[in-house]
């Protein structure tokens, strides 16, 4: 009897692993939320009969979700460039990405060079670009019609009126709002350490006018669409979206510099169906997809040729938030050097433990 | 004589259900009192309005001359048993027993000592350290009057308190609870279904129906002399007949019953010829093949249906000849009756004096 | 048969044990060896105690460690405080024929996620929310105020988020109360004061001691409420060692935070079983 059930048990777990298997083709894709709208996932699926599964993330997330499994669990990645570099000399996180594979038609040629550049490791590349865009201000301009740079996220006249993240992009972006470059001393740990502590003073001196730390976009967007926040620092592609909603709203470039980013895809190192990594990559890279997204994210992308099939609204948004100056003057991500996270992560930790 | 407590036509209603209706009685100072009814018939609710826990819709109740209106359960002079006992399980015996004294303010080092002789007289010396549930049943019972003893009540309530017990300690603690009742006189008001509880016990007893009382009296008067058909068929067993007066000599009526026999049966009520009536008769009063020389004797025939072996209180059911009705005789175990088989048949016959008649209403 | 019944016992417990072993021990011992491992000047794992010195060198460590547990007992005794009287009016007072609907909808808000939970309290109290708004349409406040983002919200969010680990426990135990014992204690000439303090609360104390157990592992383990509604003022402990593993990468870190908050926690279950003088496994029934 004992063994009838045992074998019937075996049985019914070999049909379940039977059925999984026959089950349809998936792509887990781990990224930021929005950046695989229903519409391309549900023309991907038609074309090639893939899944796609999305979990939504951010860049300290990525990191430590695969740094977790070493790698494994996810078939596409998605964080910025400036994140991939460190972090994989370090833990090995990603594999390296098979040019061979991708229709480097598809890409805007600068910007594939640049990423290919900044995430080299031991000669090989690991990332291509997938978007790219700009931390800078989202302003209430009848409500604040004078914010101008990231120093006014910490001055009084906003008091209780002002969001933003605490995360590191905060920090860059109050360290170039003080005249300094960050960047440049991305290399000197110690002067960067004493760039921070000044950074960490003027924002614990400006915590008293912060209405919260946002936390995720739709919190952020929320805020500004009820007027609780007139002042915060995030992204463009946000900030348009809530222009379409009320032309108040708008994003602008700091004058100390908008902080540019790039978006990759990075395949990770224990990825399971790579085929269907590189299949997403060169289908949502095909000009027509682009531009769906950037329609609908508002965010530019890396795809040639996308940004004639956009809206006439996407154009006049870049155009508005950026006159050629404010072009010139993006601060754009360098790789992250290792050991600048503790140095931030303690100051994030004494900034929101102070009173 | 004095009250300890005393009831004055007291009701009470719950919606148009009237629990209690118009009830008065007074207890004698050191008596022992109890209220025997049904389940049902409003016994606990009187109870607890006594204690506080119930408000009557109309009457008075008075504790020592002192009208209880509007006083709450925890400044009246009486104390309840509660019919589970209601121990409390957190604490041990001693803090069980000193939980009156100390709600009371009983200063501290009195407190101990007097729980000391409490234990004592109700012979637990010792057991102060115990918990409750170390304790048996009848301990727990000794706790739970110890503990309502030692503010000394004007009157103690006790709700069925030994409804939980086995038949053995029950039968135990019946004498045990009489006798610690004289020893220390308080007066205890005693509610019980279970007659046996209240004969034995009580000075007097009130028998409820209905929310009304039926007869308070002597134990042995309520046997003997019950005043209604209730009364007769509550308490104790009774053989009922239903029958119609013929004729009535002095305090002797001749009664036809509905099985077609004919009684005499001496009466002190007012009935008078072609009455309906109610006819009682205890078992112990039926003789078996009583001597032909005795008058004043109604006789009849019956085949016995079985025998009821039970020691001291055994019994023989029998049916009159030509009849299912069922009649319960007394089985005195003296060898004399060893005789008797089922199916046998026999004589029986009972005093006039022995019956008790009710006029119908 | 008996052999049988040996090979079935096994069987069913051996996946017990494997959840237990795979799931539980084993990634604690990962983490307790970590915690003792850190990043010397020359970027080498070594072992040592530094990840603990840390701790203890850094007053906004072990400030939120202190403020994490006296915010977590505040929490537990308030959800006793108003989960005491909750539970004894559903089990005493109110009539048999309502108590299931009662209680059902104490459970209700937790058939939805504890996010989303939050979310509502957050619509409600914000500036912009529906507190403000009917406050403002009943001339009751001339400006809108900020009623999130400090500590007294989140509080209430943490206390409405565990009040149910408390009621339902003491509806259980105040069940079992008779309510002779109540009685019987007024009869005796207790007062509604000292039949709370010395019979309500002293038979409810395993009911009272399992919900506080849970409320505070809850509490002091939770990391949305405190996050969302206490907002900027708000550094919960374990947002702490989330950002160690996550923004600072230093798992080592966080894994010696970890078992920092774990000791705390075991040991003021500890304190408060002795003082209750309650066994845990008496409690866990």
């Amino acid at each position: 009897m004992f063994k009838k059930m045992l074998g019937a048990v075996i049985t019914a777990a070999l049909m379940l692993t039977g059925t999984n298997s026959i089950q349809a083709e998936t792509l887990n894709l781990l990224t930021w939320k929005d950046y695989a709208p229903k519409p391309l996932k549900e023309k991907f699926k038609a074309e090639t009969g893939i899944d796609v599964k999305v979990t939504f993330s951010n860049n300290e997330e990525m990191i430590a979700k695969l740094r977790a499994t070493r790698g494994a669990g996810f078939d596409l990645a998605q964080p910025s460039q400036d994140r991939i570099q460190s972090v994989q000399e370090k833990y090995k996180l990603y594999q390296a990405m098979d040019f061979s594979k991708i229709e480097k038609g598809l890409f805007i040629q600068s910007m594939l060079k640049a990423v290919e550049k900044n995430t080299m490791v031991k000669g090989k590349p690991h990332a291509v670009p997938f978007c790219w865009g700009s931390s800078g201000l989202i302003v209430n301009k009848k409500l604040a019609p004078n914010a101008s740079d990231y120093s006014d996220l910490l001055n009084a006249m906003y008091a209780g009126r002002v969001s933003y993240r605490l995360k590191r992009p905060t920090l860059i972006g109050i360290a170039f709002a003080m005249g300094d470059d960050p960047f440049a001393k991305y290399s000197n740990v110690k002067e960067y350490k004493m760039l921070m502590d000044k950074v960490e003073a003027s924002l614990i001196a400006g915590k008293g006018f912060v209405k919260n730390y946002w936390t995720n976009g739709d919190n952020l967007l929320q805020l500004l669409r009820s007027g609780e926040v007139h002042v915060a620092m995030g992204w463009d592609g946000g900030g348009w979206k809530l222009h379409a909603e009320n032309p108040d709203i708008d994003f602008i470039a700091p004058t100390s510099g908008a902080l540019g980013w790039i978006d990759t895809f990075a395949i990770p190192a224990k990825a399971k169906n790579v085929s269907a990594a590189y299949k997403w990559i060169n289908f949502i890279m095909r000009p027509e997809n682009a531009a769906v997204f950037t329609n609908q994210e508002k965010y530019a992308t890396a795809s040639k040729g996308a940004a004639e099939l956009t809206d006439a609204s996407i154009k006049a948004n870049f155009q508005r938030s950026f006159p050629q100056a404010a072009i010139d003057n993006i601060n754009w991500y360098p790789p992250v050097p290792a050991n600048l996270e503790k140095i931030e992560g303690k100051l994030l930790d004494r900034v929101k433990s102070a009173q | 004589m004095e009250y300890d407590l005393s009831v004055k036509n007291v009701t009470k209603k719950f919606g148009e259900f009237t629990a209690v209706d118009s009830v008065s009685f007074d207890i004698v100072n050191g008596h022992f009192f109890s209220i025997l009814g049904p389940s049902g018939c409003g016994k606990t609710t009187l109870l607890r309005m006594i204690a506080g826990f119930e408000h009557p819709s109309d009457g008075t109740i008075e504790i020592r001359g002192q009208d209880m209106k509007g006083i709450v359960p925890n400044k009246r002079p009486v104390n309840m048993i509660f019919q589970h006992l209601a121990l409390f399980p957190m604490m041990n015996v001693a803090e069980n027993i000193a939980f009156g004294l100390r709600r009371r303010g009983t200063p501290k080092n009195e407190v101990m000592p007097q729980v000391l002789t409490m234990l004592k007289r109700v012979g637990l010396p010792g057991f102060e350290q115990k918990r409750i549930d170390q304790l048996s049943g009848g301990q727990k019972q000794r706790v739970a009057i110890a503990r309502s003893l030692i503010l000394g009540p004007a009157v103690l309530l006790l709700d069925e308190p030994l409804g939980a017990l086995d038949l053995k300690l029950r039968e135990h603690m019946k004498v045990e609870l009489k006798k610690l009742q004289a020893e220390i006189g308080t007066t205890f008001m005693y509610i019980t279904h279970d007659q046996s509880e209240a004969l034995v016990m009580s000075d007097y007893v009130a028998v409820m129906n209905q929310g009304r009382f039926e007869q308070v009296d002597t134990p042995s008067n309520l046997y003997n002399q019950p005043k209604t058909p209730f009364v007769a068929q509550f308490v104790g067993e009774n053989n009922a007949w239903s029958g119609v007066v013929e004729k009535r000599e002095g305090n002797i009526v001749e009664i036809t019953t509905s099985e077609d026999h004919q009684f005499r049966v001496e009466v002190s009520e007012d009935i008078n010829p072609s009455s309906t009536v109610d006819l009682f008769l205890r078992p112990e009063a039926l003789l078996i093949e009583p001597d032909p020389s005795l008058t004043d004797i109604n006789r009849f025939d019956v085949v016995v249906n079985s025998i009821l072996f039970d020691g001291a209180s055994s019994r023989l059911l029998v049916n009159p000849l030509n009849s299912d009705k069922e009649i319960i005789v007394a089985l005195p175990q003296n060898k004399q009756y060893d005789h008797i088989k089922p199916k046998d048949k026999l004589v029986v016959g009972w005093s006039e004096k022995a019956g008790i008649c009710f006029a119908k209403r | 048969m008996k052999k049988y019944r040996n090979w079935g016992f096994f069987i069913f417990l051996l996946p017990v044990l494997l959840w237990l072993f795979l799931l539980i021990v084993l990634p604690h011992i990962d983490l307790l060896i970590m915690s003792f491992r850190f990043e010397d000047d020359y970027g080498e794992l070594t072992w040592g105690m530094a990840n603990y010195k840390e701790f203890f060198g850094e007053p906004i460590y072990w400030l939120t460690f202190v403020r994490t547990a006296i915010y977590s007992l505040v929490v537990t005794f308030l959800t006793f405080v108003i989960g005491l009287p909750v539970a004894f009016f559903i089990t005493k007072v109110v009539s048999v024929k309502y108590k299931g609907a009662l209680t059902l909808l104490v459970l209700l808000p937790f058939w939805v996620s504890e996010l989303v939970r939050v979310y509502g309290w957050m619509i409600l109290l914000r500036e912009s929310g529906v507190v403000n708004h009917l406050l403002l349409k009943t001339g009751l406040l001339a400006k809108p105020v900020e009623m999130l983002y400090n500590d007294a919200a989140m509080i209430m969010g943490l206390v409405y988020t565990t009040m149910l680990f408390m009621i339902v426990p003491l509806i259980s135990v105040l069940d079992s109360l008779e309510d002779e014992l109540i009685e019987a204690a007024f009869d005796l000439g207790g007062n509604a004061r000292s039949v709370l303090f010395r019979i309500i609360i002293p038979y409810a104390t395993p009911g009272i001691v399992s919900g506080s157990i849970v409320v505070f592992m809850l509490t002091l383990g939770n990391y949305l409420t405190p996050n969302l509604i206490g907002g900027k003022n708000s550094l919960w402990f374990t947002e702490q060692i989330y950002n160690q593993f996550i923004a600072s990468f230093n798992w080592n870190q966080g894994s010696a935070f970890g078992f920092l908050l774990l000791i705390l926690s075991s040991l003021i279950i500890w304190l408060g079983l002795k003082v209750s003088k309650q066994n845990l496994a008496k409690v866990v029934q």
